[in-house]
């Protein structure tokens, strides 16, 4: 993962990358710089992440004494219908987002990498989403979707008239669309930023040879930004696999379970059962599939990286 | 095409941003009676009031403490880890950025309960400490990776020439690095500050007293109390966002590049 050309202040071409034995210097004189950052992020990144697996293995409420249990937390999740329905669910929301965010933020990434003033303009107002929390998001979708007296009930659309949030289908439906309000205009400045790097000599030469603006943005776009896919789709992924706050204001997690995504029945479990060993399960589980989702991405990319997962956060 | 689109998603961000702001000005009998999609013919402040009253202060200010705790030292000890990254070699250095890179992919919410647990066994629990803590941990990995892809770029004859002239390291990294560095860490700082000032989980879950309420959370229970009260609880979405749109007003060109950097390529 580098860093856009946009955000460089010295120009492209004048950063010698000169021999790293060059460069170097004796480790001891520097070495210890790095201690205050690696100490922290093992001691509240690295030592939680084992010591969730051990929680896993272990019986303990939340307050009280540590017990070990063994197996049993894995046994009984695993063979919980609640689990099972929250796997399938955020599978269900992460597709569902992926499909309609991708073609919504490349459409809008393209759009906005042009130079008119007015682009300019409207990619500042798209920027608003980024600006709000989730949880300030969440609280102004619930009042507008309100049956009774929100935006869609008052404008009088027949079809617009629902019980948005209280019946099980349509609040997924309300869940992808708030999530992609909030998410689309990030990954469209991620696509801005890959649609700036093309080249323009390809368009021109393009256009010399006749190829229209439909086929120039399947002939040269698309292939040119693969890797801002890849890095965009990863985010996104994770992303909706870790979107709890939203959720978590929005629905609780109901009607029912309707919209109880693995982290949501993590808290849940752990927070509000007081069941901790069952939810470190959940969560070492929510830790394995975004592991295995970035690598399979970033295999089907062709490009060995890491990603990040701060979106969700 | 795509710009038909670009109208239409015009419209998909703006009208609800337009209704939460006319409806917080609307007084609270007229908000179930008017036109949603009108402003109000006699608006009022008295939503804004209604939460300017209910301790909205001290919890912006407590979001304050929290993003200016974890930015200010996460931003100075990732530097020191990106610089010693780039200038070093060796095993240690080595095995901390391949450390911190696979950090990029552990999820916060997959942590929570050691967390929890590791807080209150630090005596931490129902404090902002106990946010900062957590926080500055979780804003490394993404820091250390920008930064040092930045500090990189500084041309290696500056560092010689610094290195020929006796400065140490140390007086290296902050006299040489830190200034040609700049737009980066400030990219970092604006980055990790949005993060933090947004985070609801963290103050969910390791602070339970109402003085300690970030924004995000008092936003929520704020709701949960005046749930009848539309107008006031869209003031307090209205209210919780204008800080950071102010700031974005300021810096708007390096936030956007702020956002970019870390995921741009």
């Amino acid at each position: 993962m580098s860093v856009s050309a946009a955000t460089t202040r010295a120009p492209a071409t004048a950063a010698p990358t000169s021999p790293p034995e060059h460069r170097s210097v004796k480790t001891g004189s520097v070495a210890w710089m790095a201690l205050p950052a690696l100490l922290f992020f093992a001691f509240f990144g690295g030592v939680p992440l084992v010591g969730v697996l051990v929680l896993s293995f272990t019986q303990w409420d939340g307050i009280g004494a540590i017990s070990w249990l063994g197996v049993g937390n894995w046994t009984s999740v695993l063979a919980d219908p609640v689990m099972w329905k929250a796997l399938g669910l955020t599978f269900g929301i992460m597709i569902f987002s992926w499909l309609v965010q991708t073609p919504l933020a490349l459409l809008l990434g393209v759009f906005t990498a042009g130079t008119q003033k007015y682009r300019a303009f409207l990619a500042v107002l798209y920027f608003l989403p980024l600006l709000m929390s989730a949880a300030a998001i969440s609280i102004a979708y619930k009042a507008l979707l309100d049956p009774n007296f929100g935006l869609a009930a008052s404008l009088g659309i027949p079809w617009l008239v629902q019980n948005w949030l209280g019946s099980p289908t349509l609040v997924l439906f309300v869940v992808i669309f708030v999530l992609s309000w909030m998410y689309v205009p990030f990954h469209s400045l991620i696509y801005q930023g890959g649609v700036r790097q093309i080249p323009t000599t390809m368009y021109e030469a393009a256009s010399i040879d006749g190829a229209g603006t439909v086929r120039q943005f399947f002939s040269i776009t698309l292939p040119q930004l693969k890797y801002t896919v890849i890095t965009s789709s990863t985010l996104m992924v994770v992303g909706s696999m870790t979107a709890f706050d939203l959720i978590f204001v929005l629905t609780g997690g109901g009607p029912g379970d309707a919209t109880r995504v693995l982290a949501l029945d993590m808290y849940l479990r752990g927070f509000r059962a007081n069941q901790m060993g069952p939810a470190s399960v959940i969560a070492v589980l929510i830790v394995l599939i975004g592991l295995g989702l970035a690598q399979l991405l970033q295999r089907l990319g062709g490009k060995d990286k890491t990603s990040s997962q701060m979106e969700g956060m | 095409m795509a710009g038909v689109f670009g109208w239409v998603w015009l419209a998909v961000i703006i009208v609800p941003i337009y209704w939460v702001v006319i409806t917080s000005l609307k007084p609270s009998n007229e908000y179930f009676t008017t036109n949603p999609l009108l402003p109000s013919t006699n608006p009022t402040f008295s939503a804004y009031q209604l939460v300017l009253e209910n301790d909205f202060v001290r919890y912006f200010f407590n979001s304050v403490i929290v993003t200016l705790g974890t930015v200010v030292p996460a931003v100075l000890i990732s530097f020191m880890a990106a610089f010693a990254i780039v200038r070093g070699s060796g095993r240690f250095l080595r095995f901390t950025n391949g450390f911190l890179l696979m950090g990029l992919a552990i999820p916060l919410q997959a942590t929570i309960i050691p967390v929890y647990l590791m807080i209150i066994r630090l005596s931490l629990y129902d404090s902002l400490t106990a946010l900062i803590l957590p926080s500055i941990a979780f804003s490394i990995p993404l820091a250390v990776l920008v930064l040092s892809n930045f500090i990189r770029d500084v041309p290696n004859e500056l560092f010689e020439s610094m290195r020929l002239d006796g400065t140490s390291e140390w007086g290296t990294a902050w006299r040489l690095a830190f200034p040609l560095t700049r737009p980066a860490v400030a990219t970092v700082s604006i980055y990790t500050g949005l993060q933090v000032w947004n985070g609801f989980l963290l103050p969910l879950v390791l602070t339970q007293s109402q003085d300690l309420r970030v924004l995000p959370l008092a936003l929520w229970s704020f709701q949960g109390q005046y749930s009848v009260n539309v107008p006031a609880v869209l003031a307090a979405v209205v209210l919780s966002t204008l800080p950071i749109l102010a700031f974005y007003i300021v810096g708007r060109r390096q936030l956007v590049s702020g956002l970019t950097a870390g995921f741009g390529k």
